[in-house]
C-alpha cells in the first residue's frame, strides 16, 4: 500500500500508469477554444428546435402543424406520427415516446420538431404548432402515486405506478435493541448542471442511415435506441462522439438524438440541434428525489444491531435508470457497516415530476444522506462520539452485506474515518475578518455576528460498475505500428471522454504495456465495440482493462514475431531481466499488429426478488468526509470553511485526475448540501435556469485536504478501484451533520435551506 | 420569419438621445448583462438595440455641488476601486453584483433600466436620497429615487428618454450595505439592506431590496433611528441593544415580501430585521471611531 497526500500528488510528466500526464484537451478547454458538439457545424445544415408540452399531464386532443410548415424557412414539421420505427425508448425497458402522442407525462415533454434555416426561425415555428391539449390533473407525489386509487400513469406497466420494489431480507426479521433511533429525511430534486447543453448534429448518409455526431455517455446504448426508433439497422445509424461538456449521468438517456436524426432523414440535410440553458433543465433526468424512514437498533455498547429502511425515490415521467437507481439505494442502504439484520423496502416510482435517472451517486446517495444522520442521531443517543460509532461498526475485508455479499478486497472504513478525523482543524475566524471567509461571503452579512462552528463526518459505500448481473463490457483496439521511424501505438475505443480524463487514462496504459512513446487515441464512434457507459465510476476499471487487455495480446504476438523476449520497454523487445535483444521498429517492420478485445469484469448476479441476496456488485468504493462549517445561525447562512476527504482508490492511476474527481465530487455533494434543488410545484419547475438553481461558485467551495489511500483490489486491472463517486455521497451528510453540530436543529431535509436554520 | 435588429451606435449623447427620440421601441444597451440574457433567453426581440457603449459622456463620473454626478455606464469595478470613500454604500453594493465579469461591464444605469426589485444599487441610492438624471430630445430632468421605481420591472422613465447619471450626495457619516443570498457569491438577492447615517443633519436614510414590488425605504425606521441615536455621544457602546432590535422591526414591517423560488416571505422579514440591526451597529461603530 501507498498514501499520498495532496502534496505528493502532483504531476510528475512523464505519462506511463501512476504519473500524470497533461490533458491534451486541458488548455483548450480553459482558453475556450475546445470544440464542443455546440460548436458543431456543417455546410448547408440545418437546425433543429423542439416543441415541448407546458403541462406535467395532458391528453393531446389534437396537433396541427399546418401554421409552422407555413414559416418561411422551414424545412419539416414532426410529430409522433413521423416516427420512422418504434415511438418508444428507454435505458432499461423502453416506455418514453420520442414525440408524444396522446399524452403527456410531464412538463417539457417533447411534442413536435421543427427544422429551418435558422434556430431562431426554427423556435419560433414550433411555437405555433398548435397543440390541443386536456389538461389532466397531475400526479406529482410518489407515495400517493403508489395508492390503488391513483391514476395509473403507464397502464402498460403491470404493477401500476411502481417502476421497482427491491426487498432487502437479512438476518432477524424482529431483531431487538438497547438503544433505537429513527428518522425521516428528504432529499430534494438535484440537476447535474453540466456546462455544454444538449446538442448534436445529424448528418444523413448515402446509404440511406445517418451520422450522429452527438455528446453523449454511451454511444451504444444511443446506437440501439435511435436505430429502434428510426426503423434502421444499427450499422446504418453511426455515432460518433463530439466533444462533451461534462455529463454526470444526465447524458445517459436520449435527448435530442432521434429528433435530429428524424429531421436529417426526412429533409436529406444535416441538423444541428442545440438546447437552450433553460430548455436543457428539461433535456434530461435529474437526481431522484426521495423520501427514506429509517429506524437503527444497537446494542449499549455501540455495536448495530439491526436498519430497518423504507426508502422511495420519485421516479418521475418515464423509467430511465429508476430501476438500477432503486437496486442501489437499496443494497447500499445500510451504508458502510457491519448490520446483523437488515430489512430494505426501497420503491421507485412513477410520477408526473421530471423523469429521475442517473446521476453521480446513482441512489446510493439519497441512501447515505439518511444512514448517516442516522448514524449521527445513534452516537448521541449512546452518548458516544461520531466517528467512534461509525468506526466500532464499519466493513472491512471480509465483511457481510446485507445482500450476503462478501466484500472481498479492502475496505478500509475505519482508516479513512480516522484520517479525517486526525486532520488538524481549521483555524476559526478571527477579527479583522475576511469577508470571503465569513457566511454570506462578500454580501457583507455578517462581522463574526452569530457565527457558529459545525464539525461534522460523513462516510459512504458506493458500488463500481454495472451490477445485478448486467453483462458489463469494453471493447478496445489496439494496433502497434512503424510511423516515420517510430513504433507508435494506436488506441480505438467506444468510451465516451464526459471530462473525466480517460483520453489520457488508455495512452498511459498503452505506454505502460507497450513500451511506446507515442501513442495516438482515436475518436470514439460506433465503428468499434461497446464501451459501455461512462458512468458508474467503472471505465478506468472496464474500459482501462480492456485497453490492457488489448495491449498484451498486441504484446503477445509482437513477442511471437521477434521469437524471443519478455517484455517491451523503451522501444526495444527486452528479456525478462531487461536485456535488449531486438528493435521494436525492426521487428514490426512494414506490417502493424492489430488486436481487438471484448473485456469483461467478473460476473455479478441478480438479487433474490423476495430476499435481495446475490452478489449484485464488482466493487465496493468507500470515501469518508469530515465538513468543517461556520454557520451565521441567526441568518441561515452557511460557509464550509473546510471539507477533508480520504478516499481508498486501489491505485491512483493518474494521480491529478483522482484528485480532480474528488474535488468535484465533494463539490457536487456541497451542492446538494446547501443550495441545488429544483423546485417542483404541482409538477411544474420553478427554477429552470442557473439564475435561481445554484450551484456553488470558487468561494462556496473550500480547501481540501486529501488522503489517497491505495490498497490494490486483486480482481480488478492495476489493483485500482473506481473513483468518481463516492466522494459525492460522504461530503453531503457531512456538511448538513457540521450544520446541525452548528445550529442544534434535526435538518432533516437536503439540501439545507436559510429558512430551516431559522425556523 | 427571423426578424433582423438594429444595432444603433451613437458617439455622443445627443446622438443618442436623437436616435432613441427617433426610435422609442429602440433598447438601450449598456453592459448588456440582463439585455444580452433577455435576448439569449428569447424573451425579448427589440427592432433596434442603442449602444449606450461609445457615449463618453456616459462613462465618466465627477464631484459636483456635495453630490458624485456618477455616468450610466460607469461599471461596478469603478464604482468599487474609485468612489469607495464617497460613496461607500453604493461601493459596498457594487462589490455584490455578480462576478467579476459581469462587474467589469455592468453599471448602475442598467440597473436603474432593469428596474428590478431586487436591483443592488437601489437600496445605497434609497438610503441616500439620490436623484435620477434622465435625458431626452425634449431636455434633462431629475427624478428622486423614491419616485423613479413604478413597480417591479416599471420605472418612471418615458420611452424616449435614458439614465444619464445619478446624483448620489457624498457620504456625510457611515454607510453599509448587506445582501442576504443563497450563496457566498454571484447570487441574486433574497433581501438586502442599504444604510446611510449623515451625521452632520443627524439624520439615517434607509433602502430594503428584494423583499417588495419595488425597492421600499423604511420611513419609521429612518425617524426612529435619528430620534433616539445618541448623536451626542457616539461612542459604540450608546447603542442599546432594544435600539438597534426596534430598527430591525421597524425595517421588516417596512417590507412587503412574498413567498418566491428564492425564499419565503417570513424568512426575508427575518432576515431583514437581522441585517438592519447588524449595520446599523456597524454604522454606529464607524461614527464613535471618528
Ligand atoms: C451572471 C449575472 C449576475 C448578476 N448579478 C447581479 C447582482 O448580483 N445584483 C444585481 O443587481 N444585478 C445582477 N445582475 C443583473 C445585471 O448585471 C444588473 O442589473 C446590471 O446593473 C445591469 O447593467 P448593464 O449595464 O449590464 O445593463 P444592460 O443589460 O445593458 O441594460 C439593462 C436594462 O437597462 C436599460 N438601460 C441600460 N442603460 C440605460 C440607460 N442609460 N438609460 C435607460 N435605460 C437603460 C436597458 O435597456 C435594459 O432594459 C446579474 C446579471 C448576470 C448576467
Amino acid at each position: 500500500m501507498s498514501r499520498a497526500t495532496t502534496e505528493s500528488l502532483t504531476a510528475t510528466g512523464g505519462g506511463r500508469v501512476g504519473d500524470s500526464p497533461q490533458r491534451p484537451d486541458g488548455n483548450l478547454k480553459v482558453r475556450g477554444e475546445f470544440a464542443y458538439s455546440s460548436d458543431l457545424w456543417h455546410e448547408d445544415m440545418l437546425w433543429g428546435a423542439t416543441l415541448r408540452s407546458p403541462h406535467p399531464h395532458a391528453r393531446i386532443r389534437g396537433l396541427d402543424v399546418g401554421p409552422a410548415l407555413a414559416v418561411p424557412g422551414v424545412y419539416a414539421v414532426l410529430t409522433h406520427s413521423d416516427v420512422p420505427g418504434e415511438n418508444l425508448y428507454g435505458l432499461e425497458h423502453p416506455d418514453q415516446p420520442v414525440l408524444a402522442g396522446d399524452v403527456v407525462r410531464y412538463q417539457g415533454e417533447p411534442v413536435a420538431i421543427v427544422a429551418a434555416d435558422h434556430p431562431e426561425t426554427a423556435r419560433r415555428a414550433a411555437a405555433r404548432v398548435r397543440v390541443d391539449y386536456e389538461v389532466l390533473e397531475p400526479v406529482t407525489d410518489a407515495e400517493t402515486a403508489l395508492r390503488a386509487d391513483a391514476p395509473v400513469l403507464h397502464p402498460t406497466n403491470p404493477d401500476g405506478n411502481l417502476v421497482r420494489h427491491v426487498r432487502i431480507r437479512h438476518g432477524d426479521p424482529a431483531p431487538a435493541a438497547d438503544v433505537v433511533v429513527s428518522g425521516e429525511y428528504t432529499v430534494g430534486m438535484q440537476d447535474q448542471a453540466f456546462l455544454g447543453p444538449e446538442s448534436g448534429l445529424a448528418v444523413p448518409a448515402e446509404d440511406g442511415g445517418v451520422d450522429l455526431y452527438v455528446a453523449t455517455q454511451w454511444l451504444h446504448a444511443d446506437q440501439r435506441q435511435v436505430a429502434r426508433a428510426l426503423g434502421l439497422p444499427a450499422e446504418r445509424v453511426r455515432l460518433h462522439l463530439a466533444g462533451v461538456g461534462g455529463a454526470f449521468g444526465a447524458r445517459e438517456d436520449l435527448s435530442m438524438q432521434v429528433h435530429a436524426c428524424m429531421l436529417a432523414l426526412r429533409t436529406g440535410k444535416p441538423v444541428k440541434i442545440v438546447y437552450g440553458r433553460e430548455e436543457s433543465f428539461f433535456g434530461h433526468v435529474h437526481r431522484h428525489p426521495a423520501v427514506l424512514r429509517y429506524e437503527h437498533g444497537a446494542t449499549r455498547d455501540g455495536d448495530l444491531v439491526y436498519v430497518r429502511a423504507e426508502m422511495i425515490l420519485d421516479g418521475g415521467a418515464y423509467a430511465s435508470t429508476t430501476a438500477a437507481v432503486t437496486g442501489n439505494a437499496a443494497t447500499l442502504g445500510a451504508g458502510p457497516y457491519r448490520v446483523p439484520n437488515v430489512h430494505v423496502d426501497c420503491y421507485g416510482v412513477y410520477t408526473n415530476n421530471p423523469p429521475c435517472g442517473a446521476m453521480r451517486g446513482f441512489g446510493a446517495v439519497q441512501a447515505c444522506f439518511a444512514y448517516e444522520s442516522q448514524m449521527d442521531k445513534l452516537a448521541a443517543a449512546l452518548g458516544m462520539s461520531e466517528v467512534d460509532v461509525r468506526v466500532r461498526n464499519a466493513v472491512e475485508q471480509g465483511s457481510v452485506m446485507p445482500t450476503g455479499q462478501v466484500v472481498d478486497s479492502a475496505a478500509p472504513v475505519a482508516e479513512l474515518l480516522a484520517l479525517v478525523r486526525d486532520r488538524p482543524m481549521p483555524p476559526a475566524p478571527s477579527a479583522p475578518y475576511d469577508l470571503r471567509e465569513l457566511p454570506g461571503g462578500v454580501s457583507n452579512t455578517t462581522h463574526g455576528e452569530g457565527v457558529v462552528r459545525g464539525v461534522g463526518y460523513g462516510v459512504g459505500v458506493k458500488n463500481v460498475g454495472f451490477s445485478e448481473g448486467f453483462d458489463d463490457y469494453s471493447t478496445a483496439r489496439v494496433r502497434l505500428e512503424v510511423v516515420g521511424g517510430e513504433p507508435v501505438a494506436s488506441v480505438h475505443t467506444a468510451a465516451a471522454e464526459v471530462g473525466q480524463g480517460l483520453v489520457t487514462l488508455k495512452a498511459q496504459i498503452a505506454r505502460t504495456e507497450l513500451g511506446v512513446e507515442r501513442v495516438v487515441i482515436l475518436p470514439p464512434d460506433t465503428s468499434v465495440g461497446s464501451a459501455g457507459s461512462s458512468s458508474a465510476s467503472r471505465q478506468s476499471y472496464v474500459t482501462g482493462g480492456a485497453v490492457r487487455a488489448a495491449c498484451e495480446e498486441v504484446r503477445a504476438a509482437v513477442l511471437a514475431r521477434a521469437g524471443a523476449g519478455a517484455g517491451l520497454a523503451g522501444g526495444k523487445v527486452v528479456s525478462a531481466g531487461g536485456d535488449v535483444l531486438a528493435d521494436l521498429v525492426e521487428v514490426l517492420g512494414g506490417e502493424p499488429v492489430e488486436r481487438t478485445v471484448e473485456w469483461r469484469h467478473r460476473p455479478t448476479e441478480a438479487l433474490d426478488p423476495s430476499t435481495g441476496k446475490g452478489f449484485a456488485h464488482v466493487q465496493y468504493a468507500f470515501a469518508a468526509h469530515r465538513a468543517v462549517v461556520d454557520v451565521d445561525v441567526e441568518l441561515g447562512l452557511v460557509r464550509v470553511v473546510e471539507l477533508a476527504c480520504a478516499q481508498d482508490v486501489g491505485r491512483a492511476m493518474n494521480p491529478d485526475a483522482v484528485l480532480g474527481q474528488i474535488q468535484g465530487g465533494s463539490a457536487q455533494g456541497l451542492g446538494l448540501a446547501v443550495m441545488e434543488e429544483i423546485q417542483v410545484v404541482d409538477g411544474v419547475v420553478r427554477n429552470p435556469s442557473f439564475t435561481d438553481y445554484l450551484i456553488p461558485t470558487v468561494l462556496d467551495m473550500p480547501t481540501m485536504p486529501i488522503d489517497v489511500l491505495e490498497y490494490a483490489d486483486p480482481h480488478a486491472p492495476y489493483g485500482l478501484r473506481g473513483v468518481g463517486e463516492p466522494p459525492t455521497l460522504s461530503s453531503t451528510p457531512a456538511i448538513v451533520a457540521a450544520i446541525r453540530a452548528a445550529t442544534g436543529r434535526a435538518l432533516t431535509r437536503a439540501p439545507v435551506r436559510p429558512e430551516h436554520i431559522v425556523g | 420569419m427571423v426578424v433582423s435588429m438594429d444595432f444603433l451606435r451613437p458617439a455622443s449623447l445627443a446622438e443618442a438621445l436623437e436616435l432613441k427620440a427617433a426610435n422609442p421601441d429602440a433598447v438601450p444597451i449598456a453592459g448588456g448583462t440582463d439585455v444580452m440574457v433577455e435576448l439569449n433567453f428569447d424573451k425579448r426581440r427589440p427592432a433596434a438595440l442603442l449602444d449606450l457603449g461609445r457615449v463618453p459622456e456616459l462613462a465618466t463620473w465627477r464631484a459636483e455641488n456635495g453630490r458624485v454626478r456618477l455616468g450610466a455606464t460607469v461599471p461596478y469595478t469603478r464604482i468599487v476601486d474609485e468612489l469607495g470613500d464617497v460613496l461607500p454604500g453604493l461601493a459596498m453594493a457594487a462589490r455584490t453584483v455578480g462576478s467579476p465579469q459581469i462587474r467589469n461591464r455592468a453599471g448602475v444605469g442598467g440597473n436603474l433600466g432593469s428596474a428590478s426589485p431586487a436591483g443592488d444599487a437601489h437600496p445605497p441610492l434609497l438610503a441616500t436620497g439620490a436623484d435620477v438624471e434622465v435625458a431626452s430630445t425634449r431636455g434633462t430632468r431629475t427624478v428622486p429615487i423614491g419616485e423613479f421605481f413604478l413597480g417591479p420591472k416599471r420605472s418612471a422613465l418615458a420611452a424616449d428618454e435614458l439614465v444619464t447619471a445619478v446624483l448620489v450626495p457624498v457620504a456625510a457619516g457611515p454607510q453599509q450595505f448587506a445582501k442576504v443570498g443563497t450563496r457566498n457569491a454571484m447570487v441574486i438577492a433574497v433581501c438586502s439592506f442599504g444604510l446611510a447615517l449623515d451625521t452632520t443633519r443627524r439624520t439615517v436614510g434607509t433602502g430594503i431590496g428584494s423583499a417588495g414590488p419595488v425597492p421600499l425605504r423604511a420611513a419609521a425606521a429612518e425617524d426612529f433611528a435619528a430620534e433616539v441615536l445618541p448623536w451626542d455621544e457616539p461612542a459604540a457602546n450608546t447603542l442599546t441593544d432594544d435600539t438597534a432590535k426596534e430598527f430591525g422591526e421597524l425595517v421588516a414591517a417596512a417590507a412587503r415580501p412574498i413567498d418566491d423560488v428564492r425564499g419565503s416571505a417570513a424568512y426575508r422579514r427575518h432576515a431583514l430585521a437581522v441585517l438592519a440591526r447588524r449595520t446599523l451597529r456597524w454604522a454606529w461603530q464607524d461614527v464613535s471611531g471618528r
